[in-house]
């Protein structure tokens, strides 16, 4: 009861939060709001007995890449919100119509297909019984994941080059 | 050596090939050294080819060398090979001889040319054709040759392409040529069709089983070749392409048009003299055509004033000499004259050039005058040749022609003889004419005068071959012999008439005093008009007036061809052009091209450059999809 | 306990949001964090999978989707900051031309 109760708080946070970035007319007050949503997923992942992905939600997504935005927002005085008048006349419209569409289809999907599984796959004890989530994802991340782990190291490299390459003017 | 024939191919191609491709990193001096270079290597072979030939046994001097097998479809067997016998060495050693000197010649002549490069790998492309069309042991080979030289020729007579005459006489040259060509495309299809194969050893052994003597299919191959021969040899009625053919560089009319492609037409009746034998009629059409376009080209020759165009005339005429020969079967003879007018008409050729370059290009002979003194060299060549062609001993046209002559006196048709005579006049005078009012006589006006007294002699590079040339011109007369045994076993087969014969009409003396006579006469009357004054040339030729009009302007034969022929179809090449390829053929391209412009145009509102728009497209086809998979 | 479905309808709705600040936005930086948004709610309906059928490979895989996210972040950030220096603008609706 205790964690619909949760669920339910964290799931209306989420979402308004995530209509607070995208209407949101300052830039800064977008990220903050963004900062919200990513918390309230974070809340999401532990009620789904997922603690160490919340937590790397926590402390790279929230706090390291917001930390990114923020400061770009700053640096180019992003703040403004969007000039008046829009070049591509009837988007907004057309697009809300279309997300509704979207998600009215999506939910219709969902309702029809059954979901395999038992609903509670992952209990606290099975947890446990891998030896705790950390150590379970560990594991599997070091051994059957191994590559595509080394992979994405260089993948982060290339990117930190890349992004010096691009913001850097002149080498 | 024999197997190493192909090397006197391989080595002009490639010195065009390099010209050509790489000529401008070579310079002035490295292209003329590889371009005569090559062509002194080529003569060098073919005259250690000849040696060779000559070590044999006369009935072994034919020698065939298969590069590769070129063509191989059924029964269809076509192999490049390479034929090596006493006719393919005589005029192998005359193209690359006479083109070696030529060479040589234009490195001077043409030195100052911004085209020298390209001149070059033109002239050098045209030996390798040259050797190909006379070294090739089949119809086909041959045939690209021939049209090799064509293409050459016609890239040689457009050198100087800035200028309108020049491009539209190397246009009238190759589509002239290509009426002939396609005579001689016909022949050589019917040659296949008749005996399955196209070479010269297999037809020529099949010829007297499978065509009667006079049969119609014989008679119809020999005219059919002789049409191409016309065409390249310029007789009558496709000559018109030789006068103009004179637009070129004067080396080049020199070469091409004088000494080496025009007896091409010469060089395919002799070599398919087995055929012209089994058709009696054929042989007398190119008999007549022969001393037709002889006696028909001097006349025209005797009032021109461009002073290379006479020298043009004269040797459509002097090919009729040789076409003369080829159909009384005087084969041997026509080859010695052909080589014989190769060094006198090269020789001239060369000469004009000389005084051309004296004389900043003037062509008019009535603005010249008393360049002997200022040109010595030059003068003394040019009398050389002009004592060869008119016929006098001990100079070699006396010897070539008398034999012509005599052939053709004792072959009975006594109209061919007097026609022939009736040439041999004319030449000498015309050939008078020309020398006198060049080198000899006073100028006419003082403004000539005073040009000509500025006139200097050309460089050495040039008169060094005018110097050779003049020598084999005065001393190739004594080759005849020698080279008509050479040439016998080629022509065995032809014993229709032959020197032997001769004893049976008047004596030799009279024979011999005949030409004789009438070559004295021409240089007499020509110096009587334009030398001793005696005789006032205007004058005669006002009384003379619609004679004279007529060989002026050339009997008129370029305006007939153009109303008759060039204007219908120029007008219906512009029908065409303008209703169907501009009405229909582009309207349908350009309807195509407003077709696509008008769609495109549509559709480019579609790329808006809006990254937003992209997504909602991109989104619209994401929810498609969706609905796809749930209504499915 | 809550049923998974409730979860994967939650990222459909976070999915749909972050979908419509992309295509009504203007301001680069704003669609960039609605992409962020897009990809939370697919990392959402992996870990909601992963409980339901009783497996850690849904969060490996979002363990990877959070890196990849980074170097995007990183990338397409630094992308901004030079388009900012040549236009003085990170509107998309001005960007619409591919000469710079």
């Amino acid at each position: 009861m205790l964690e619909l109760v949760i669920f339910w708080i964290t799931a209306l946070i989420g979402l308004g939060s995530a209509l607070g970035v995208i209407f949101a007319r300052n830039t800064v007050h977008s990220a903050l709001f963004l900062v919200l949503h990513l918390l309230a997923q974070a809340a999401l992942y532990v009620l789904l007995e997922a603690h160490f992905i919340a937590a790397v939600q926590v402390v790279v997504y929230a706090g390291a890449i917001m930390v990114l935005f923020l400061f770009v927002i700053m640096m180019l005085s992003l703040e403004r919100g969007e000039a008046a008048g829009d070049r591509v006349p009837g988007q907004r419209v057309w697009a809300f119509g279309l997300g509704l569409t979207f998600l009215t289809l999506l939910g219709f999907s969902l309702a029809q297909a059954p979901i395999r599984g038992q609903g509670e796959g992952l209990t606290p004890e099975r947890i446990v019984a891998l030896g705790g989530n950390t150590e379970a994802l560990g594991r599997l991340l070091f051994t059957q994941y191994l590559f595509a782990f080394e992979v994405v190291s260089v993948l982060l490299l290339v990117a930190m080059v890349g992004a010096v390459v691009l913001a850097k003017r002149r080498l | 050596m024999f197997d190493t024939v192909w090397l006197l191919l391989l080595t002009p191609l490639g010195g065009s090939l390099i010209i050509g491709t790489l000529g401008h990193r070579l310079g002035r001096r490295g292209i003329a050294l590889l371009a005569c270079g090559v062509v002194g290597l080529a003569f060098t072979l073919a005259a250690v080819g000849t040696l060779e030939l000559l070590k044999l046994a006369a009935e072994e001097r034919s020698l065939e060398s298969t590069l590769y097998s070129w063509i191989a479809l059924g029964d269809f067997r076509v192999s490049a090979s390479l034929l090596w016998d006493p006719l393919s060495s005589t005029m192998s050693l005359v193209v690359t001889g006479v083109g070696f000197l030529i060479h040589l010649y234009s490195v001077g002549y043409m030195a100052e040319d911004p085209g020298f490069r390209r001149y070059f790998a033109y002239l050098n492309l045209f030996i390798f054709s040259m050797l190909l069309l006379v070294l090739a042991d089949n119809f086909l080979l041959l045939y690209v040759g021939w049209e090799l030289v064509g293409l050459c020729s016609y890239l040689l007579i457009g050198f100087w392409y800035q200028r309108r005459e020049a491009a539209l006489a190397g246009m009238k040259a190759f589509v002239v040529n290509r009426i002939g060509d396609f005579g001689f495309a016909l022949g050589v299809l019917t040659i296949f069709l008749t005996f399955g194969t196209l070479r010269y050893a297999e037809v020529f052994a099949a010829a007297p089983q499978l065509l009667a003597m006079g049969s119609a299919t014989a008679t119809a191959i020999a005219l059919l070749l002789f049409v191409g021969a016309i065409g390249k040899s310029a007789q009558l009625p496709l000559y018109v392409w030789l006068p103009d053919a004179m637009e070129g560089p004067t080396p080049v009319s020199a070469l091409i048009h004088a000494a080496t492609m025009v007896t091409a037409g010469v060089y395919l009746v002799a070599r398919t003299h087995v055929l012209f034998e089994l058709a009696p009629l054929a042989a007398a059409t190119v008999a007549l055509i022969g001393v037709l376009t002889a006696l028909y080209a001097a006349s025209i020759a005797t009032v021109q004033d461009d002073i290379k165009r006479v020298l043009a005339y004269s040797t459509i005429s002097q090919l009729g000499y040789m076409f003369l020969a080829m159909g009384i079967g005087a084969y041997a003879a026509g080859l010695f004259h052909l080589v014989t007018h190769a060094f006198f008409k090269a020789l001239m050729f060369l000469g004009v050039g000389s005084v051309m370059h004296a004389l900043a290009n003037e062509l008019n002979i009535q603005r010249m005058g008393g360049l002997a003194r200022r040109l010595p060299i030059t003068s003394l060549t040019f009398a050389a040749g002009w004592l060869s062609i008119a016929g006098l001993p001990p100079f070699s046209g006396f010897f070539s022609k008398d034999e012509i002559l005599a052939a053709a006196f004792s072959s009975g048709h006594m109209l061919l003889w007097a026609m022939g005579m009736a040439t041999a006049a004319l030449t000498a005078f015309y050939m008078s004419r020309h020398f006198f009012l060049v080198f000899l006589a006073r100028p006419r006006t003082s403004r000539d005068a005073r040009r000509v007294e500025h006139a200097h002699e050309s460089p050495a590079l040039m008169t060094g071959p005018l110097i050779a040339l003049a020598v084999l011109a005065t001393l190739g007369g004594w080759l005849g012999s020698s080279l008509e045994s050479y040439l016998e076993p080629v022509f065995e087969v032809a014993e229709r008439t032959s020197s032997i014969t001769l004893t049976s009409g008047p004596s030799e003396l009279a024979l011999i005093t005949w030409p004789l006579a009438a070559a004295v006469a021409g240089i007499g009357l020509a110096w009587l008009a334009y030398l001793r004054g005696a005789i006032d040339p205007v004058r005669w030729a006002r009384r003379l007036g619609p004679i004279y009009g007529l060989l002026k302007n050339k009997y008129y034969v370029d305006e007939l061809y153009d109303a008759l022929l060039v204007r219908p179809v120029v007008g219906l090449a512009e029908l065409l052009a303008g209703v169907l390829d501009q009405g229909i053929i582009d309207g349908a391209v350009n309807g195509i091209g407003l077709v696509l412009q008008l769609g495109g145009a549509a559709l480019r509102q579609v790329q808006s450059g809006y990254v937003r728009l992209y997504a909602f497209t991109f989104f619209l086809g994401v929810v498609g999809i969706l609905v796809y998979l749930i209504v499915r | 306990m809550v049923p998974t479905g409730s979860y994967l309808l939650l990222s459909a709705a976070f999915f749909t949001i972050g979908l419509l600040g992309v295509l009504v936005r203007r301001n680069a930086i704003v669609i960039f964090m609605s992409i962020e948004i897009m990809l939370n709610a697919a990392n959402l309906a992996f870990i909601a999978l992963s409980h339901q059928l009783g497996s850690l490979r849904g969060q490996v895989f979002v363990f990877f989707v959070l890196a990849v996210a980074a170097a995007e972040v990183a990338v397409g950030l630094a992308i901004m900051v030079a388009i900012f220096r040549q236009r003085g603008s990170v509107d998309v609706d001005e960007i619409h031309l591919l000469k710079g």
